[in-house]
């Protein structure tokens, strides 16, 4: 499965080198071109069968992942790491993780617990106090296995968990490599738009792939498929979870990287309930996507993101269900087919 | 002028939903320039061509109010929202907002005693008077503006979105009477500044300007406990030297003193550590702009009641239409 392959790739920002690889191979045939930019972005184009002039869609999702970069060899061996991208301190400590090129498998661990005073032990520790230990007996073993400002992932193999119902699979890097299949597997229709897609690199380190592909193709109007946050566990009060497993794509109406055009929105709202797709709006104001980058660059694009809830992104393992990912293809091969009639009613 | 001002800040328009004050805007400017568009973000361009002989000069006020947008609708029908822009929690309790369709909604604390004592955006609610969930699930993801009646108190005025429709309102006036001037003046009406200069960034892209002065508020600092700020009330336009996000150009900022200077306009220099307007965003479009911008001292920005002296607004638009009267080098 396409999806089980981006999720095990090793493709955390500024290194998305396999996942490209993956992602060249299964577009090459359904595309009319394939190209990688100065950041490493992978764009692909297919041309619309549609007359001229044709509108011009960007489908952007990210191909990376948050990770660590190896920072500091210890004496004993053990080596201090950056995160990459936004990572909690506290999902760190014990997991498993794969370093460098040779994905040499790790644990991240901390001083041990007989040198922590009690005091120490009850705090929080931060991402400076932790280290990874590769196995090595001494910073000149370790140097000889891995290098200053190698990556690291975590190492999460993908899994199927239920056949049926929700259908949840678990794995690595769901956000934001949900996205890059959803794209894929777009590709292999026709439109009458020209399509682009952009699989972007580092958006979790600023947007920064998708700002400069957005200027580069310079579309009518843009989607950022991407995976959120879904933090539906049952809480006391009655508010709003992010989002939620198994009620469909979240179509963003505002984040804190961008305020979706609204008649994006009210496209895809009208196209799930003509087309009974269950749909969700997410909660405004939390987190951002490349539509943040994408629709200021130049004079502007008309945009919006669509994401696939998953829970525990940003951590070792998420959980996602294939209905919701099923849905959010079928709602944006409906969005592209609907644009040449609708947009122009719209805009 | 009071009468525009007004209207202006009446109406309706936080971040992203500037389409009614836009509107207003058109109206007032199609007959003062030569050409009126809207762009892809929702900018409102208003175009005045130049006599000759002098530079692009794109003037910039912001449309897009501060708001808030409804995040959640509860079983009774109880809206909760998140921010659109600086929202400051302290002005919510008891205040009314107002929906794009005319819906009045009361902001509302839970647990009066402890919201006094931290108070916090999830401890408030926006109460519509829905009796159920039925009635008020379709304000989900709607933004809200917040209501309150413009006030003429003589020399000063007081409204909500004074930030920065005060600062659209010396725009309107400028573009009105600019005559013959040699520079071709684009007065643009910006979206979504609030929630980080966006609207400026694109229009500043697209229009390529020679020069990019904005027109906004500041903080006036002639208040109880105000921190240590030179920006007063009635002291004249403040021409601002640097704030959180950028350095006025300096042969911009000099020609505004100078003309100011020349003129006998009363103006006041400022300096602001934090918060900053569109020039900030206009001044890297392309390769880089010269930028400045004229600052309306302002008390309580941010809040439902902002303040602002009119003779420093009717000063704004003599400053800049002096500025705009002959050819200059920077």
């Amino acid at each position: 499965m396409l999806l089980e392959e981006l999720s095990n790739a090793f493709g955390p920002a500024g290194c998305e080198d396999e996942v490209r690889r993956l992602l060249a191979r299964a577009l090459h045939k359904q595309v009319d071109r394939l190209e990688t930019d100065a950041l490493g972005n992978l764009i692909a184009f297919k041309q619309g069968t549609g007359p001229e002039p044709r509108l011009k869609v960007m489908v952007d999702a990210h191909m990376d992942e948050v990770g660590l970069m190896v920072s500091r060899f210890e004496k004993s061996g053990l080596l201090g790491f950056r995160a990459v991208g936004g990572l909690d301190a506290r999902l760190l400590l014990a997991k498993g993780v794969l370093v460098g090129e040779n994905r040499l498998p790790g644990v991240i661990t901390a001083p041990p617990i007989h040198l922590t005073t009690p005091e120490q032990s009850s705090q929080i520790l931060k991402i400076e106090q932790l280290v990874i230990d590769i196995g090595a007996a001494s910073d000149d073993e370790a140097k000889s296995l891995v290098r200053l400002g190698d990556y690291a992932t975590f190492d999460t193999q993908f899994q199927l968990l239920r056949e049926d119902g929700l259908r949840t699979v678990k794995g690595k890097a769901f956000d934001d490599r949900v996205g890059c299949a959803i794209a894929t597997m777009l590709a292999e229709e026709e439109y009458a738009v020209d399509l682009y897609l952009s699989l972007s690199a580092q958006e979790e380190t600023g947007l920064r792939g998708a700002r400069v592909a957005a200027y580069r193709i310079e579309p009518d109007v843009a989607f950022a498929l991407e995976g959120t946050v879904c933090d539906d566990a049952p809480r006391k009060e009655d508010v709003s979870p992010t989002s939620q497993l198994g009620k469909g794509p979240a179509i963003t109406v505002m984040d804190r990287s961008f305020i979706a055009d609204r008649r994006l929105v009210q496209l895809l709202t009208d196209l799930a309930e003509t087309l009974e797709i269950p749909y969700q709006f997410k909660q405004p104001g939390v987190g951002g996507t490349d539509a943040g980058a994408i629709h200021l660059a130049r004079t502007g694009v008309p945009s919006v993101a669509v994401s696939v809830p998953c829970r525990y992104i940003h951590a070792p393992v998420s959980m996602a269900s294939l209905n919701d990912i099923d849905h959010t293809l079928t709602l944006m091969k409906a969005a592209l087919q609907a644009l040449p009639e609708r947009w122009p009613a719209l805009s | 002028m009071r009468d525009l001002i007004a209207r202006l800040t009446e109406a309706y328009g936080p971040s992203g939903h500037e389409e009614q004050i836009r509107e207003i805007i058109r109206t007032e400017v199609e007959p003062l320039v030569d050409e009126v568009r809207t762009d892809t973000l929702g900018n409102l361009i208003a175009h005045k061509r130049g006599a000759g002989g002098g530079k692009k000069v794109m003037l910039a006020a912001h449309m897009d109010e501060i708001g808030l947008i409804v995040s959640h609708v509860d079983e009774k029908g109880f809206l909760r929202a998140q921010p659109i822009g600086g929202v400051d929690v302290m002005t919510l309790s008891g205040g009314r907002v107002q929906f794009s369709d005319g819906t009045t909604g009361v902001l509302a604390p839970e647990k009066r005693s402890e919201f006094q004592k931290g108070p916090e955006l999830a401890k408030v609610y926006i109460d519509i008077g829905a009796t159920s969930y039925a009635e008020a699930k379709a304000r989900l993801g709607q933004a809200v503006g917040f209501v309150r009646p413009f006030a003429d108190l003589g020399r000063r005025i007081v409204a909500k979105a004074l930030d920065d429709r005060i600062g659209c309102a010396a725009l309107i006036e400028t573009l009105r009477q600019l005559e013959n001037s040699p520079h071709d003046v684009y007065g643009v009406f910006s979206v979504q500044e609030e929630v980080g200069l966006r609207g400026a960034r694109t229009s500043a892209y697209g229009l390529e300007p020679e020069v990019g002065i904005a027109i906004d508020i500041t903080a006036a600092a002639d208040t109880p406990e105000a921190p240590k700020l030179a920006m007063k009330l009635g002291e004249g336009p403040c021409i601002k030297v640097m704030d959180g996000g950028m350095l006025a150009h300096p042969g911009v900022k000099n020609l505004m003193i100078e003309t100011a200077e020349a003129r006998g306009i009363p103006y006041q220099l400022e300096v602001l550590p934090s918060g900053t307007t569109d020039a900030s965003a206009i001044q890297l479009a392309h390769s880089g702009v010269p930028v400045g911008c004229v600052s309306i001292a302002c008390r309580y920005y941010h809040t439902p009641s902002e303040m602002v002296d009119i003779e420093d607004v009717e000063n704004t638009v003599r400053l800049l239409l002096a500025m705009l009267e002959q050819p200059f080098q920077l």
